[in-house]
């Protein structure tokens, strides 16, 4: 990649009362490109997230994005960065409308702009129908589009995406990674994404980088560690059995 | 501080909008009604052929109705309303994995303690405010007396003092609520402080009192006044105490020092009053006034280790 780099690391680690949950990572992310970030549970995958997010202190190592450092300059950083939670996090009370006013309201977004922004939104990722309902009576996949559309609000060139499909239907896995893909390709997104599904990740994702128990074990473009990996070239491969092979090796 | 309007805003609205809010100021209203109604219609019928003593209108606030007078009331179950108000303020957010999302957008920390905190106290004035001023209606209609310049002034400060009072309980339950991590905890904790001051602290001051000055016998003035300075100084570690002696000044003039509120009848009250004159509202600001500062003291505490705590604590909930 060519492209200078919106997301940069550099041994960033941290512990947890003693025990390493991220271990001495480094990797970068060029400017449009979508990162896919994979392994098992408890590999580290969030906690590296919360760090570049400047929600969680490293314990050791440095972090950059758009060249702000998370932890000197955490309310820039924010600003840029969309995050997506693990758990979605909306507040059950209001419907997706005044989330999103709450949302582009703390980022200083209000007023007429606020509004025809937040119907694009909604509009865009398919919830406009749904806008009068709380978000109580949403369902998962509604929810997850709705964190969508607050990455829209914001107007993010960085997005954080934590397991953005977990918990939906083969379907609704297939056009939410659609959206994603759009969305990058469209606003020229950064977008960082965790997931759990091979052939999902394998579709759209640039490059990925394989995280077992806090250690990046490999990072790159999928064909490269295919070759690298199983000796076979591109079109052979499957990113299951790439994956496997470091699993089963750590 | 960019954003602490938006946090303040959602926040009231929330508050507006949740039944805990609605039960409360419905239970606060329907005794400050019934307590000051009664306490009304005592007044009147013992003034009938008897002149009218200064300061009549605030015996509205300080005689005993039914079982307390409103300033005995709001005294010992105003700490309530701010502990409803404040125990759950971030732990549920904590839980429901709002709280990540609200600290995810480009605000600080402090924000959202400061923006939920302001809220409520907007709520407690709010509900202070509506009390007193139905009182204050009701006690035109029933004892058909206009307050007098100087009453009004003391009321305010009552108020006033009373809003801070109330904000000190509200700061305990966010302090609370950012320890411990499950709403039920930091319920029942919040509960035990209330409880433990409004009991103990004055039970304790006086088994204090008599262990560090012992067994004095009453003939010896200078034993006998040293237990008492002991029992004030325990007791005056209770917010409580602080508030009931502030206020017990301000509104009821007639007192002249900052004794505690034993009920007294509307009788005790006037005879008190033919034999001392009242203290002017000058002094009675004065003698308040460390009260009050000790009060907005113990606040700042409670919001300084409140930020300490939040600032380090690690977002994820485990
Ligand atoms: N607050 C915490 N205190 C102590 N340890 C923690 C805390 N949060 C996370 N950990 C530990 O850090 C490690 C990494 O967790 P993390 O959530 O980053 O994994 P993950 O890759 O996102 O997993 P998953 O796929 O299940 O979401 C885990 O071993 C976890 O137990
Ligand atoms: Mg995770």
């Amino acid at each position: 990649m060519n492209t200078p780099a919106i997301i940069e690391t550099h041994e960033l680690t941290k512990k947890y009362n003693g025990s390493v949950a991220v271990d001495h990572i480094s990797f970068s992310v060029g400017e449009g490109e979508i990162f896919g970030f994979l392994g098992p549970n408890g590999a580290g995958k969030t906690t590296t997230l919360l760090m570049l997010l400047g929600l969680t202190e490293p314990t050791s190592g440095t972090a950059r994005v758009m060249g702000l450092d998370p932890v000197r300059d955490p309310i820039k950083v924010k600003s840029k960065i969309g995050y997506l939670q693990e758990n979605m996090g909306f507040y059950p009370d209001l419907n997706a409308v005044q989330m999103l006013r709450f949302i582009g309201e703390l980022n200083g977004l209000s007023g007429s702009r606020a509004e025809e922004r937040i119907r694009s939104a909604l509009e865009a990722v398919g919830l406009a129908s749904e806008a009068e309902k709380k978000i109580r009576a949403y369902s998962r996949g509604m929810r997850q589009r709705l964190g969508l559309a607050e990455l829209l609000i914001k107007d993010s060139r960085v997005a954080f995406l934590d397991e953005p499909t977990l918990g939906l239907d083969p379907d609704a896995t297939n056009r939410m990674m659609d959206l994603i893909e759009q969305l990058s390709r469209e606003r020229k997104m950064t977008v960082l994404l965790s997931s759990h599904l091979l052939n999902q990740v394998q579709k759209i994702c640039h490059r990925v980088g394989i995280m077992i128990k806090g250690r990046m074990v490999a990072q790159g473009p999928m064909d490269r560690l295919a070759k690298e990996k199983l000796g076979i070239g591109p079109e052979q491969y499957t990113l299951e059995e790439i994956y496997m092979k470091y699993f089963q090796e750590a | 501080m960019q954003g602490i309007k938006v946090i303040f805003r959602k926040e009231l609205a929330d508050h507006f909008s949740s039944y805990r809010f609605i039960i409360i100021f419905a239970l606060i209203a329907m005794v400050s009604l019934i307590t000051a109604y009664m306490v009304g219609l005592n007044i009147r019928q013992q003034l009938e052929g008897v002149a009218k003593p200064r300061f009549i209108f605030l015996m509205l606030f300080t005689a005993p109705g039914a079982m307390f007078s409103l300033v005995q009331f709001v005294a010992f179950f105003g700490p309530l309303v701010g502990l409803i108000l404040g125990f759950d303020t971030i732990n549920r957010e904590r839980n429901e994995g709002t709280l990540s999302k609200l600290l995810a957008q480009p605000i600080y920390r402090d924000v959202v303690i400061n923006g939920k905190f302001l809220a409520g106290v907007a709520m407690i004035s709010i509900m202070l405010v509506s009390i007193v001023l139905v009182i204050t209606g009701l006690g035109l209609l029933v004892m058909g007396i206009v307050p007098g310049l100087e009453e009004i002034w003391r009321i305010l400060i009552y108020l006033v003092i009373s809003i801070i009072y109330i904000s000190f309980w509200l700061g305990v339950a966010i302090l609370f609520s950012i320890i411990f991590r499950s709403t039920a905890t930091s319920a029942l904790a919040a509960l035990a402080v209330w409880i433990f001051f409004s009991f103990f602290v004055s039970i304790g001051a006086s088994i204090l009192g008599n262990a560090l000055a012992g067994d004095t016998p009453q003939s010896d003035t200078a034993a006998v006044v040293r237990q008492a300075r002991i029992v004030k100084a325990v007791q005056l570690t209770s917010p409580m105490k602080l508030y009931t002696d502030a206020t017990a000044t301000i509104i009821d003039p007639m007192r002249k020092s900052t004794r505690s509120i034993v009920s007294m009848g509307p009788m005790e009250n006037l005879s008190m009053a033919r034999f001392s004159g009242p203290l002017p509202l000058s002094q009675s600001i004065l003698i308040v006034i460390p009260y009050l500062i000790s009060l907005v003291a113990i606040t700042i505490i409670c919001f300084a280790v409140s930020y300490m705590v939040f600032m380090r604590q690690e977002i994820r909930s485990m």
